[in-house]
């Protein structure tokens, strides 16, 4: 183990609670990790010590809420490589943070007839929003195939490369089979046809080393609440160039320079995509996720987490009727692992293993294509983070073989 | 939310639905599928006068949804119109044997729901929303 992970779990305060009279074993980070202390404090010390609105009066409180607001922003810039903190748009969410793209920039740059280029693993957020840009706008949506080990098949990338799609949009680890897409690669072929790239980033930044300007995206969506931050905050990396030629995304407070009763003038990037009262606290507790994230070191998480993962493929693949989805490989894959138990549906298999403690999820995974694509209705993933041990995937692979003598699977 | 729902019994209606297949001769049917697990139950009924004569379902999905399925097709056949339509979650509880928790509540009412929608839709009728409450 590369972490001191006794160290690390003492840190995260709900780590301590029981499940009826069992420790709770936390396996669904990949739906939202839990909140270290050093984030709980910030936000605490927020409201205590500073709580005012930003970017708006002149007061004490205004003035130091304002800096930690932006400093948060700063923090997150450097953490995922950005050139500057005003390529950070804070949003709600990576949903909101997509959603925002398809809405202020593809909209006004796609014409009808214009191919955007998805893969068969994506999320939800990262297909409806082009489905309602594809009716609106007549944009054409093609999907990268992916094969039977969860992997995408490059082929189906170059054939459809060739329609020279004006987007590239794809998950960079998928949340549903913790496959590590090679997005640098695809971004290279995709630029060399012209095509901007958005990277769904939401499973990616809580668990490695990211870098915006070496991955090549033009776009980066990031949910807080997967990287011990709150709920409610996330990010949109975008290229200054792109943000400043954009539309807003809604109009109110802070977006705007001035305002006429017919017109306004619109801010500058991010402040332009940013109105109303933001979350603050929200962008305070990521700038000390970002912070107790960075003192551990992101190669230090991605290497536990790859230790922790093969441990658990090695461990579950011994369970008898147990089906894996997604590659074997830990280098081509994160920390979410995602199967089925002979014929007993997921969340029966998650009911269980909750009278033991154990957290994971089950169902679709907001991945519902992708389900159809594997031919199952719904898998049970379980998903690891700085704070699982190997002792906890002993007791998830125990609480399965229960399930299975339970149910004679 | 306790491993006490997966009853023997439980587990036996769920690996041998009872009443499983189609009903040709069936003069009210419906269909539904529970958001969250994507379960689907499919139920054919015959409606003699006001009684239940004979009932089949099918469907797809976890062990709670099927077997509280299955049983309800059991505890239905003879049943007159107006006793399905005061059968509620109490009800569903009691023939499970257990409370399945505020999570996984919804799985074992699809049956019932699909039941009653069914029956509703046999009389041409509107079904009333608080099916849960029932």
């Amino acid at each position: 183990m590369t972490l001191n992970v006794s160290k690390i779990r003492a840190d995260f305060p709900i780590l301590k609670r029981k499940i009826g009279r069992k420790p709770l074993v936390y396996l669904d980070s990949a739906a939202t990790s839990q909140k270290p202390k050093p984030v709980i404090d910030a936000i605490e010390r927020y409201y205590k010590k500073y709580n005012a609105n930003v970017h708006r009066g002149v007061h004490r409180l205004n003035e130091e809420a304002t800096i930690a607001f932006e400093e948060s922003r700063e923090k997150f810039a450097r953490f995922v490589g950005a050139k500057a903190a005003k390529e950070i748009v804070f949003v709600r969410n990576a949903t909101e943070a997509l959603n925002l793209v398809t809405f202020s920039w593809a909209r006004a740059s796609l014409k009808p007839g214009d191919h955007v280029l998805l893969t068969e693993m994506e999320h939800h957020s990262n297909i409806i929003p082009w489905q309602i840009l594809a009716k609106e706008r007549g944009v054409k949506l093609d999907y990268v195939k992916i094969n039977d080990d969860g992997v995408l098949n490059w082929e189906s990338f170059e054939e459809l490369i060739k329609e020279r799609p004006k987007v590239l949009s794809l998950a960079h680890v998928s949340n549903a089979l913790g496959t590590i897409n090679p997005v640098k690669q695809m971004a290279q072929e995709a630029h060399k046809v012209g095509a901007t790239v958005i990277v769904d980033a939401a499973q990616s930044v809580p668990h490695m080393p990211v870098d915006v300007l070496d991955l090549e995206c033009d776009f980066m969506a990031v949910s807080g609440h997967k990287m011990l931050a709150p709920t409610g905050i996330g990010t949109l990396y975008g290229r200054y160039d792109l943000l400043d030629q954009m539309e807003p995304f809604m109009g109110g407070g802070e977006m705007i320079k001035e305002v006429h009763l017919q017109d306004a003038r619109w801010n500058d990037p991010p402040w332009k995509f940013e109105a109303g009262t933001p979350n603050i606290e929200g962008a305070i507790g990521l700038g000390a996720a970002v912070d107790y994230l960075s003192d551990i070191g992101m190669q230090n998480v991605r290497q536990h987490e790859k230790d922790i993962t093969k441990y658990a493929l090695d461990q579950l693949e011994d369970v008898r009727g147990l089906v894996l989805y997604g590659t074997r490989d830990v280098d081509k894959r994160g920390a979410a692992v995602s199967f089925n138990l002979g014929d007993i549906h997921a969340h029966d298999l998650a009911t269980i293993l909750d009278t033991q403690g154990i957290a994971i999820r089950s169902g679709h995974h907001c991945a519902q294509p992708l389900m159809e694509r594997l031919k199952v209705p719904a898998t049970a993933r379980a998903s690891f983070y700085i704070y699982n041990t190997k002792r906890e995937v002993d007791l998830l692979v125990h609480a399965l073989e229960t399930a299975r003598k339970m149910f004679k699977a | 939310m306790t491993a006490g729902v997966y009853k023997e019994v439980i587990l036996d209606h769920y690996r041998h639905p009872r009443n499983y297949g189609d009903l040709p001769s069936a003069n009210a049917r419906a269909k539904d599928s529970n958001v969250l697990c994507g379960d689907t139950i499919e139920m054919e009924l015959r409606l003699k006068g006001n009684t239940v004569d004979d009932i089949r379902f099918r469907g797809q999905g976890c062990a709670i949804s099927l077997a509280s399925a299955s049983m309800l097709t059991e505890l239905s056949k003879g049943k007159s119109i107006s006793e399905i339509k005061k059968l509620g979650k109490k009800d569903i509880i009691r023939l499970l044997g257990a409370d399945p928790g505020s999570t996984r509540i919804e799985c074992a009412l699809l049956g019932l729901k699909v039941l009653k929608m069914a029956i509703y839709a046999h009389l041409g009728v509107k079904m009333p929303e608080e099916l849960e409450e029932a």
